[in-house]
């Protein structure tokens, strides 16, 4: 219930459209009401005075109230309509513009097909609630009301007889409500994992086809499909038994109608006008109250697809920024690692005791194993994860003072996965400088080994990349990358190019942009090309989260150490000393 | 990343749509932005002729459920009538004994109407979802059959969504489209003539407002249509930016473009917003248009009917029975109308859904073809030309040997065919001319199971399913024993880091791995293809991302894997390569040179240039322009 105030709340802002709506409805159900009592009436008219007049006026009345009815109806259901997709509209933005701020902690959680569904399919169940539920309830409610009260002054003795039955209605509505709540929740988890075994296995038809598992694919498959079928069916049986239930305990009240109040009619204590009036009257109720049981039921998904959606809205980002957080300007790219410690859970720390100071401008790479925490101390200059002890400053302020706005404008990053978005390469490389004019995007392009390539792309610069435009291929989108840094220019950068599944031809053209991006900047690699190791003017060896030994190439040959060993192993691997000698 | 070594440089352009059928790209709505674009017809003649096949399995319940609804529908037909006797025949007459038994009449037509209901809705459900479940798995294991340049032609989101919402669209054409426009069409017929039989002049008033009804119908439709249309479109680039929002959040923080974004969906927010408002004007008509014309309906009925009554023609009854008659005419119209736009979705579902089932699998086991028996590891490659596109020719005239046991490294530009190689020994594609054979059988002459079951293959890019790392390690071969998938992540190198996660070997993967990183993804992938224990073991790159240390141990282990099988390794690393027994380069798709490292590089060829290339080109810094 605290899940349907706060989502109600969403709605406040359009109280007005909310009021006049609640207005219309109310018309509405007035004139509807009109109806079965002219009907009823002039049954009474024709078999007592037979003034035809009144056959007439009762006609006029009809239609006209049914037109009254009409407008009103229209003015609800638009109004309604509306709200809730101006409701919708705003859930949508606010959770956008949370999950653009939740940090990388909380997306290291989070699938993206997860997301997409909330935002999705949840918040449409939500608009509904608004489009439907909502003042489906409260129209269902004030027509029973209403209705009542008219039943009561025919004939209080068969109205409280009639209306007897309603409870019932109710109870066994929400009872059905409550034994399909559990069999809907069954129905979304296996249609969810249902989902996940035919992507995984489409995505990975390669594997599957290698390792000839075709069959045990299948047999996953199968097995879910049928989970789903049984559970379609569990709902179908329950709705099957108990929704043509409701109609017959709806028939149940009329029928009594008929058989005591055709005793009174005979008795001459009611009129057949009357009578009418109660049969209309109840005709009129049918529709609402099976579809306030439809709605009850509802409730329940809607809590649940809301408590989802709230998850995300009150998701709190690791990253906060300090509300006394300055700008930082133009950095000259110092960066200190005071005594840091970091992990991603609270059980085993990623991170121990890193201290360093990079001056302006210098080369750092970053040397270890997988799990060594390279990519850690990354992701920790931009902020990207918070440090759990001890600080990083740069040009002496302590990075958790500045906005982060500010922070990342300094810090490029070149991922070893790269994104790329679905729109035109131009587009793709002015991602984080999007007033850059084509000049500057050109130049970015050209230093980044890519120029040649785009415009020899029939459509250059305005190919579409990414789902629906073409592949790149590995070297192309890290230069693509390359060139979307560049034309932000950062003080400080962080290339993570531990990749090294390219040929030569490829690699050269990597290297020499590469080259051009870290001339005056600030320098964070992690790489095994022994090149550019060598000329780092820092060198940290990293292992199970703790520098091992760190500093220039020959202070670090000298010590003969761990350094002196991956050196030689990379030597091997990656140069080709042999090649040299002979 | 998907595409670079496979199929050449880059792809630019959509893929070449026709030509063999392995490769074609599926036709009509895949190609399209929006898979909703389609609106066709309400009635599709070449997907009405082949639902039959569907239906048949299911046919008994989807009789019963239309027993069900002619009892339901014939009960509630009789119900106003029962109330309008009822009143004239016994209530006027003080009947007393007969009102009981009309009474008790009415309660039993409503317990029919109960039971059909319940018969109705119980077995198109059963109907329904065996439909669904049989086209589910259809279309799953035809998926499975196709090869994999199907794949590379065809996205998976598309497939997926033709898989999750077209069979559901189809169902629904099946169960509640047919049968709810032949019961309503019937249900209409029947009250139209119960109304006649009771009483002509009334019964022509009323149905005097259908053509009224269906002129507004029609004119709505034209313009409702194009609205909705409108909307789902809108909905659809919503949930796009909300996909790459999202996916790409990370680059989106790097850069601080979160208010440019925000700017960005808001407008196509809004855009959806208003798509949806303007199409909420029009459906907002339906409804009261529908109860105006009841009212009008009534009104007729009352003042004819009233004038009737008091002539004596009816009695005040029947005039009852018509009011409740006109309340339940009025019901099917509007679900007619409403299933137009059910049959066109469904339609246009129903051709994706064959056009897809049609697709015939550009590889398929000869009928002749045997079980490849265990096999020594011999290779032959005879005079070998392949195509990705029929226009662009991969790889030609390859001529290779290999012996059983042999580790054979391939080297070459990107793009110059080297995966394209492994492909065709696992037949993943179709050769065009030539043939390769292992151990003497030709590859089609054997079955593509228990050929691919003697191969292992690490491909370029690591793929992870959701489950624990042991469940993909032990993938293809979930009986083997924990000692065996332990020392197969050894042998791979990754035992050392699985233990130290976590919760080691049951630690959960999905989506992108979790947080390993690629080389621990290539180590667990390496695992996995190590426990199949193939005799032809093929790496792509299997190494590439991890770190030197890492790499040195499974250089070790490969070294030890080698022995007794055939290797083949595709490589950028020198060291990987300088161990294989035999080295061949490939440019533009064919074989330039063979030999040991030795022999290569007194050759002073394409092999010297590639590796020299690596040596000249070392990061100095260089003055620049920038």
């Amino acid at each position: 219930m605290r899940v349907l105030l706060r989502l109600i709340i969403f709605a406040k802002k359009y109280w007005g459209k909310l009021t006049l709506a609640f207005l219309c409805l109310l018309a509405s159900t007035v004139f509807s009401l009109v109806v079965p009592r002219m009907l009823g009436q002039s049954i009474d008219v024709i078999l007592t005075s037979g003034d035809r007049n009144f056959l007439l006026i009762a006609a006029a009345v009809v239609v006209s109230a049914s037109v009254l009815r009409g407008l009103a109806g229209y003015g609800n259901t638009y109004l309604t309509q509306v709200v809730s997709q101006e409701t919708s509209y705003d859930i949508k933005n606010a959770l956008f513009e949370r999950l653009q701020r939740l940090s990388f902690a909380y997306y290291d959680k989070a699938q993206t097909g997860q997301l997409m569904s909330r935002a999705t399919v949840d918040v449409e169940a939500v608009r509904m609630f608004f489009g439907m539920g909502l003042l489906g309830i409260t129209q269902t409610l004030i027509l029973f009301a209403a209705i009542t009260l008219i039943l009561i002054t025919l004939d209080w003795k068969l109205a409280l007889m009639s209306l007897s039955f309603m409870p019932v209605i109710a109870w066994r509505t929400i009872d059905v409500g409550r034994r399909l709540a559990p069999i809907w929740l069954n129905i979304q988890q296996v249609i969810a994992s249902l989902g996940t075994t035919l992507q995984e296995s489409l995505t990975g038809a390669r594997v599957v086809k290698a390792f000839t598992y075709q069959p045990g694919e299948s047999q996953k498959f199968v097995t879910d499909a049928r989970a789903l079928y049984n559970t379609e069916i569990d709902a179908a049986r329950q709705i099957a038994i108990n929704m043509p239930l409701m109609t017959f305990f709806l028939s149940l009240p009329t029928a009594l109608i008929l058989w005591y109040g055709g005793h009174q009619v005979s008795a001459g204590d009611l009129t057949i006008g009357n009578l009418t009036q109660f049969v209309l009257y109840l005709g009129l109720l049918s529709m609402p109250v099976r579809r306030l049981g439809f709605l009850i039921n509802n409730l329940s998904r809607v809590a649940s697809a809301g408590q989802r959606i709230l998850e995300i809205l009150d998701a709190e980002s690791q990253i906060e920024e300090n509300p006394r957080a300055i700008q930082l300007g133009k950095v000259k790219g110092q960066i200190t690692f005071d005594n840091v410690g970091f992990s991603y859970n609270s059980m085993s720390p990623t991170l121990k005791n890193i201290t360093f100071t990079v001056q302006p401008g210098q080369l750092v790479a970053l040397l270890g194993g997988s799990g060594s925490g390279k990519s850690t101390i990354a992701n920790l200059i931009p902020r990207f994860y918070d440090v759990s002890a001890g600080r990083i400053m740069i040009d002496g302020t302590d990075i958790r003072d500045t906005t982060l706005a500010s922070l990342r404008k300094n810090v490029g990053i070149v991922q070893q996965d790269i994104f790329l978005f679905s729109a035109t390469i131009r587009d793709n490389i002015a991602y984080g400088a999007i007033d850059a004019s084509m000049a500057d995007i050109i130049t970015a392009t050209r230093a980044a080994h890519l120029h040649d390539f785009v415009v020899s792309l029939p459509e250059g610069y305005n190919t579409w990349v990414g789902e629906r435009g073409i592949t790149l291929s590995g070297g192309e989108r890290q230069r693509l990358s390359i060139a979307r840094t560049l034309l932000v220019n950062p003080g400080i950068l962080i290339l993570d190019d531990s990749t090294s599944s390219v040929d030569a031809e490829t690699e050269r053209r990597i290297r020499q942009a590469l080259n051009k991006l870290i001339k005056g900047r600030t320098t964070f690699i992690i790489t095994h090309r022994l090149p550019i190791i060598k000329n780092a003017d820092l060198i940290l060896i990293l292992k199970n989260g703790e520098i091992m030994e760190m500093g220039k190439h020959s202070e670090l040959m000298a010590l003969n150490g761990l350094y002196h060993q991956i050196y030689q192993a990379q030597l091997a691997v990656s140069e080709g000393k042999e090649l040299v000698e002979e | 990343m998907r595409h670079g070594g496979w199929a050449g440089a880059h792809r630019i352009g959509p893929p070449p749509s026709g030509g063999k059928p392995q490769g074609s790209r599926l036709r009509s709505a895949l190609d399209t932005e929006y898979d909703d674009d389609v609106l066709g017809a309400p009635y599709d003649a070449r997907v009405m002729k082949r639902l039959p096949k569907y239906m048949a399995p299911v046919k008994g319940w989807l009789a019963l459920s239309t027993v069900g609804i002619l009892i339901r529908s014939a009960a509630s037909l009789a119900i106003p009538y029962l109330v309008g006797i009822t009143i004239d025949r016994f209530i006027q007459t003080h009947e007393l004994a007969g009102l009981n038994i009309m009474v008790a009449t009415f309660v039993a037509a409503n317990l029919l109407v109960w039971g059909g209901h319940y018969i109705e809705t119980l077995y198109l459900a059963y109907a329904g979802e065996t439909i669904l479940f049989r086209l589910r798995t259809e279309m799953f294991d035809h998926l499975h059959r196709q090869s994999l340049s199907f794949f590379d032609h065809n996205k998976v989101g598309k497939l997926m969504s033709r898989v999750q919402n077209d069979i559901t669209q189809v169902q629904e054409l099946l169960t509640n489209g047919i049968v709810g426009v032949v019961t309503n069409s019937l249900y209409l017929i029947a009250i139209a003539i119960v109304m006649i039989s009771l009483n002509t002049q009334l019964a022509l008033l009323t149905l005097i407002t259908v053509p009224i009804l269906g002129i507004v119908m029609v004119v709505w439709q034209r313009y409702a249509r194009r609205a909705f249309l409108k909307a789902r479109q809108a909905i659809a680039v919503v949930n796009d930016q909300l996909q790459e929002g999202i996916a790409g959040v990370r680059v989106t923080q790097s850069m601080s473009r979160e208010r440019a974004n925000l700017q960005q969906f808001d407008d196509v927010n809004r855009a959806n917003l208003n798509a949806n408002v303007g199409a909420a004007k029009l459906q907002a008509i339906m409804i009261p248009t529908v109860d105006i014309l009841t009212n009008v309906a009534f009104g007729l009925v009352l003042i004819v009917g009233g004038s009737q009554v008091l002539t004596g023609t009816i009695g005040v009854g029947i005039l009852l029975s018509f009011l409740l008659y006109i309340q339940r005419f009025f019901t099917p119209v509007q679900e007619m109308a409403m299933l137009y736009t059910e049959l066109q979705r469904g339609m246009a579902s129903g051709t994706r859904i064959l056009e897809l089932l049609d697709v015939q699998p550009g590889i398929v086991d000869s009928p002749k073809a045997i079980e490849l028996p265990p096999i020594k590891g011999e290779i032959q490659f005879h005079d070998v030309s392949f195509a990705y596109d029929p226009k662009a020719e991969t790889l030609h005239g390859i001529d290779l040997k290999i012996n059983p046991g042999e580790t054979i490294a391939i080297i070459g530009r990107t793009g110059a065919g080297k995966s394209s190689l492994m492909n065709l020994l696992a037949r993943f594609y179709e050769i065009e001319k030539g043939k390769i054979t292992i151990d003497g059988y030709d590859i089609r002459s054997v079955t593509q199971q228990s050929l691919r079951r003697q191969i292992g293959l690490v491909p370029q890019d690591p793929f992870l399913f959701s489950g624990t790392i042991e469940d993909n390690i032990r993938y293809g071969h979930p009986n083997v024993s924990h000692e065996d998938m332990v020392n197969a992540a050894r042998t791979a190198g990754a035992h050392d880091f699985i233990i130290h996660l976590e919760e080691g070997y049951s630690t959960p993967v999905g989506e992108r791995g979790g947080n390993l990183s690629s080389g621990q993804l290539q180590m667990v992938c390496l695992a996995r293809a190590i426990l199949a224990n193939p005799p032809i073991l093929i790496l792509d790159e299997a190494t590439s991302s991890v770190d030197t240390t890492t790499e040195q141990i499974m250089q070790h282990s490969l070294r030890h894997l080698a022995k007794g099988r055939t290797c083949l390794i595709i490589a950028h690393r020198l060291s990987t390569i300088s161990h294989a027994d035999r080295i061949i380069t490939l440019e533009h798709g064919k074989i330039v040179e063979t030999g040991t490292h030795q022999e290569l590089l007194a050759k002073r060829g394409l092999y010297y240039q590639m590796f020299g290339a690596f040596r000249a080109n070392d990061m100095k810094p260089k003055p620049t322009t920038y």
